[in-house]
């Protein structure tokens, strides 16, 4: 009972490690929760997913992102028309407050173009994440199989 | 979203750069257990056909390699980093529910992306997907004949400088072909492995493998 109203004081202070989610970045602006990327191949392309969540008062935007291990990165959506699929650069990906950006595959991501090297599950990949308001976050992001469907701890397959 | 009451598949011609060509613009099934398996299609319309094309190792193959099995096939490319990767996880997931049975299915990529995905090329990406899947590759026109079999749309989308600066936008369908190469399912992208697995078991029991079926005798 002490050691649980402990941890709560400390969350309440801010002081905790963020333990269940792992590699997430989080300060008193926006929150980074499950980011994850495709296992891919030197000289292909990749993904990046995560939900970001404002806790602020005021809108904000991911305006663009980089990684060591991608010669350009863009952030992209999916646009379904008739079952084809068009894939397009967006400007910017809109942070609401009180409405997280979910970037999901099918959906909004970011696209690392051009990796440098191979992209193996089980590693991973620090992204700088650029928010019109929050200004500069580094995230870690988790390398999962090619054909993962979502962050650690979702299965195999499974569709949201 | 409202949804047709019976089967529709819509299908719709569209202007493709390079060819005009069919598309299938949608594929719902109505109110059915399962809205993303389309298994009929409307009077007129048909789907696969021969290719002929090259696999992994470089070497020749037609739709009657295949023959005497179930094809599992989707088009894409090793460049598309969000889309394939999706449903081709999705087939691998249905293989392995599969369990034994899919030694029935022949899982295929067909690329849409002939001037980046070598032989080589294919071989690595697949292996990330699944040991089973096979990449098809060939020159631009047999992939075009191939893709137009299908009426699998593909159109490359310029999206920056320099040669690999290009998407290709595709039609994301699955389809499920039978021992004969005859059309079962196609498979919307909204489908889940479960759904897969489930019409290609349903498939696999309604066409038990028979040594030496005749066929019409029009392919070789």
């Amino acid at each position: 009972m002490i050691a649980r109203r402990t941890t709560v004081l400390a969350l309440a202070a801010g002081l905790a490690i963020p333990l269940g989610a792992p590699a997430a970045a989080r300060d008193d602006a926006v929150e980074i929760v499950e980011p994850w990327a495709r296992a891919s191949l030197a000289g292909r392309n990749s993904a990046a997913y995560m939900t970001i969540v404002n806790h602020t008062a005021a809108k904000d935007e991911l305006v663009s992102a980089s990684t060591p291990v991608a010669k350009v990165v863009e952030l992209h959506t999916h646009l379904m028309e008739g079952g084809v699929m068009r894939m397009r650069p967006v400007q910017a990906i809109e942070v609401n407050v009180g409405e997280p950006a979910v970037l999901r595959p099918g959906g909004l991501h970011v696209m690392l173009i051009d990796l440098t090297r191979d992209l193996r599950p089980g590693e991973t990949i620090p992204l700088t994440l650029r928010f019109r308001n929050a200004g500069e976050r580094v995230v870690d992001v988790p390398v999962m199989p090619a054909g993962a469907s979502g962050p650690a701890g979702h299965g195999r397959g499974h569709r949201h | 979203m409202t949804r047709p009451r019976r089967l529709a598949l819509v299908v719709t011609a569209a202007a493709v750069t390079g060819g005009a060509g069919w598309m299938l613009a949608s594929a719902w099934l109505g109110p059915e257990p399962r809205p993303e398996v389309a298994a009929a299609l409307p009077p007129g319309i048909a789907i696969g056909g021969p290719f002929s094309l090259l696999d992994e190792t470089g070497r020749r193959v037609t739709e009657a390699t295949f023959r005497g099995r179930f094809m599992l096939l989707y088009f894409g490319f090793t460049y598309c980093p969000d889309v394939c990767p999706t449903e081709l996880a999705k087939m691998a997931a249905a293989l392995d529910l599969l369990g034994a049975a899919a030694e029935e299915v022949v899982p295929i990529l067909i690329t849409v992306d002939p001037g980046r995905d070598t032989p080589e090329a294919l071989a690595q990406y697949t292996d990330l997907f699944h040991p089973r899947l096979i990449g098809l590759t060939g020159s631009e026109a047999e992939v075009a004949a191939a893709a137009r079999a299908y009426r699998a749309y593909h159109a490359r989308v310029a999206t920056g400088p320099g040669p690999d600066g290009y998407t290709v936008d595709h039609s994301a369908f699955v389809y499920l072909m039978g021992r004969q190469g005859e059309f079962v399912a196609l498979f919307h992208p909204q489908a889940t492995p479960e759904a897969m697995a489930e019409a290609i078991r349903r498939a696999i029991a309604a066409s038990p493998r028979l040594p030496n079926v005749t066929t019409t005798g029009e392919r070789s």
